[in-house]
């Protein structure tokens, strides 16, 4: 079970703070198989953040975090920040909330999108620059040759967010985890990059963790869906069983504030297969 | 991209040239009506001092016998409208020449020519040491916030900022120089020493063209009190913006995305951290070198540095108005040639700049 590139947390505990700190997860355990998206839905401040996070290695300095984060049978808690780097980038890739904050406004896109592919595979330029137009491809950025050359104040929310997705995949990673991948755009361009994302996780058959707090994304596009509360994880299961029948009552409160169509109707629609990459914001809610 | 119009459509507008060709081609523009804004400054000034150059070149006695006052002011244009003056001011300018000093009966523009090289070198040793350790201190100490090493080089630059130039200069010309004798004090060079062929007119660099290595060490110990002096402020200075700079640089996103792409930790910090922190830090190098070129005349006085700082100093002194025309003019040449290149530097370093 930890060896299929998948992603396993256990008992994931993190305390930020000096001293005793503050306890900002309390044990969360979730599985983030491959060829799925495991949605991690939650209120603001839940932790969500934060569990994404520790897998990168990224918290804090003053968080300390216990219990085990598995990929390929080793646990990354246990890694330094220098063995954590020949994973992160390369096997475990990371796509943030807002494209415009987290491309660098003075580096080209070819300098960002090649910069960790060499440095992981010890490409050259030439292959790198290959390696990215096939990747600006994947995500449908038009003219991928020209877009090297451009700076990301030259392009829109949305591309810029496909190109920070083909940096993500740059290095054919098998985990991926999209922060609130959307929320900073524009409605119009949710829904597509959204069912992007699924496209990309079906091809490469990528475990993708995504973090929203809108469970209307969730319902139409995830697998598995874990919601968050306080630092707990307090439901998870498939799709349809937490939409239609949530076990608790927090989730349940969740989905009665969804808006337009209610929770039953609209679980019930995507849980056929075929329709997994329907998506809300195409459903007349725009 | 244009008729792509579903997709992108933050695309730059326009056209036409490289954007930074374009950028630079403006910016050379208006530093060229600002060297032209300089002369008409210059003059304006020179005129509004209320002193009689008169009496100041001629001495009591001759300024006494108005024959021979009427006929140096006909000879030097003195009677002739202020525009008029100012036009024959400009074309000589234009032709390289600023006028005879008054006290020496020497071409300033020669004057001004031979005292550059002193003044060009020991400014530019100051700036260089001092951009180096104030933006490694800044860095250091933003990366090892709130440690140890974070509190003291923020005392230092503190210490660098607070002490009046005045005072270092003579304290550090007393102590290392007359107590210590670690370093000599005055001068660019010893007596004993021939100055390398002039090239450049930097002593240190021509000593090392011509390989004479007993002369580039020579003039190298000379340097060090005097650019020390000149650059402990911009030190300070310069920590301090390049300590916050950094920081919040380190906060950003796309620094945390660096890391998230595990790239190596100097990487992400030569390349994301420090290029983002570069705009400000080079704001205020640009402004701190021109402080430090006003400090010239200080400390060229105290450690008998025969540059445009000591020359400028003789100039005001003695009221020699076409020297002091002439410094005027070179000064603010520099000041605009400073801010062309701060400018210069920000399109290359940011490509946002260079579209508006
Ligand atoms: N650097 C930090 N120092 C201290 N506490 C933090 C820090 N970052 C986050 N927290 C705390 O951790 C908790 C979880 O934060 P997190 O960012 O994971 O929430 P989230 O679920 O991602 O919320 P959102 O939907 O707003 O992004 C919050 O209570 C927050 O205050
Ligand atoms: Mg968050």
């Amino acid at each position: 079970m930890t060896g299929d590139g998948g992603l396993h947390i256990r008992s994931l505990r993190v305390v930020i703070g000096r001293d005793a700190g503050t306890t900002i997860l309390h044990g969360i355990d979730l599985d983030v198989p491959r060829g799925q998206v495991t949605g991690l839905a939650g209120e603001s401040g839940s932790g969500k953040t934060i569990t994404g996070m520790s897998v990168m290695g990224l918290l804090p300095t003053t968080a300390r975090a216990s219990g085990q984060i598995l990929f390929e049978g080793t646990d990354l808690l246990t890694l330094s920040a220098r063995q954590l780097n020949a994973y992160r980038g390369a096997r475990i890739a990371m796509v943030f909330q807002d494209p415009t904050a987290s491309l660098h406004p003075m580096l080209s896109i070819g300098g960002q999108l090649t910069d960790h592919y060499r440095s992981h595979t010890g490409a050259s330029k030439r292959e790198a620059k290959d390696r990215a137009v096939e990747m600006l491809t994947k995500v449908q950025v038009p003219e991928p040759e020209i877009a090297l050359h451009k700076y990301p104040h030259q392009f829109s929310g949305g591309q810029l967010q496909r190109v920070a997705i083909a940096g993500a995949l740059m290095c054919g990673p098998s985990v991926l985890i999209a922060d609130e991948p959307t929320t900073a755009l524009d409605v119009t361009v949710q829904a597509e990059l959204l069912r992007l994302l699924r496209g990309l996780c079906d091809d490469l058959g990528l475990a993708v963790l995504l973090i929203t707090h809108d469970l209307g994304v969730m319902s139409s596009l995830a697998d598995r869906i874990a919601v968050m509360k306080d630092g707990r994880i307090v439901e998870l299961g498939d799709r349809y069983q937490v939409i239609t029948a949530p076990q608790d009552p927090y989730t349940r409160s969740l989905i009665d504030a969804l808006p337009a169509a209610d929770g039953a109707s609209a679980g019930g629609r995507c849980a056929d297969g075929a329709d997994a990459a329907r998506l809300p914001g195409s459903e007349g809610s725009v | 991209m244009a008729q792509d119009t579903s997709t992108t459509t933050a695309t730059a507008p326009g056209g036409g040239g490289h954007p930074l060709a374009r950028y630079l081609v403006v910016r050379a523009g208006i530093t060229v009506l600002l060297l032209f804004g300089v002369t008409l400054t210059t003059f304006i000034l020179t005129n509004l001092i209320p002193a009689d150059p008169v009496q100041a070149v001629l001495g009591e006695q001759a300024a006494a016998n108005p024959e021979i006052v009427a006929a140096y002011r006909e000879r030097a244009g003195l009677d002739d409208p202020l525009p008029v003056q100012y036009f024959t001011y400009l074309s000589n300018v234009l032709q390289g020449d600023l006028g005879t000093s008054q006290q020496t009966r020497q071409p300033v523009a020669d004057e001004l020519g031979r005292a550059a090289p002193a003044t060009i070198e020991l400014a530019l040793a100051a700036i260089v040491v001092s951009a180096v350790l104030g933006i490694g201190l800044g860095l250091w100490a933003a990366l090892k916030r709130r440690t140890i090493i974070d509190q003291v080089i923020r005392l230092v630059s503190t210490v660098g900022i607070s002490i009046p130039l005045f005072w270092l200069a003579l304290v550090v010309y007393y102590v290392f120089f007359f107590q210590l004798g670690i370093f000599p004090g005055s001068g660019r060079l010893s007596p004993t020493l021939t100055p390398p062929p002039d090239v450049t007119g930097l002593y240190t660099v021509d000593s090392l063209l011509a390989g004479d290595l007993p002369a580039f060490w020579d003039a190298l110990s000379h340097l060090v009190l005097p650019a020390s002096v000149l650059g402990l402020y911009t030190v300070g200075l310069l920590t301090r913006f390049a300590r916050s700079a950094v920081l919040e640089i380190l906060d950003q996103d796309y620094v945390r995305a660096a890391r998230a792409k595990g790239l190596p930790a100097r990487t992400v910090v030569t390349r994301y951290v420090l290029r983002g922190s570069l705009v400000p830090i080079i704001t205020v190098l640009g402004m701190a070198f021109g402080s430090l070129l006003s400090g010239t005349v200080l400390v060229e006085i105290i450690f008998s540095w025969n540059g445009i700082g000591q020359y400028s100093y003789a100039a005001a002194t003695r009221l020699d108005l076409p020297a002091i025309m002439g410094v005027g003019l070179v000064v603010g040449m520099v000041y605009i040639g400073l801010n062309f290149i701060v400018d210069l530097l920000y399109g290359l370093i940011d490509p946002r700049v260079r579209v508006s």
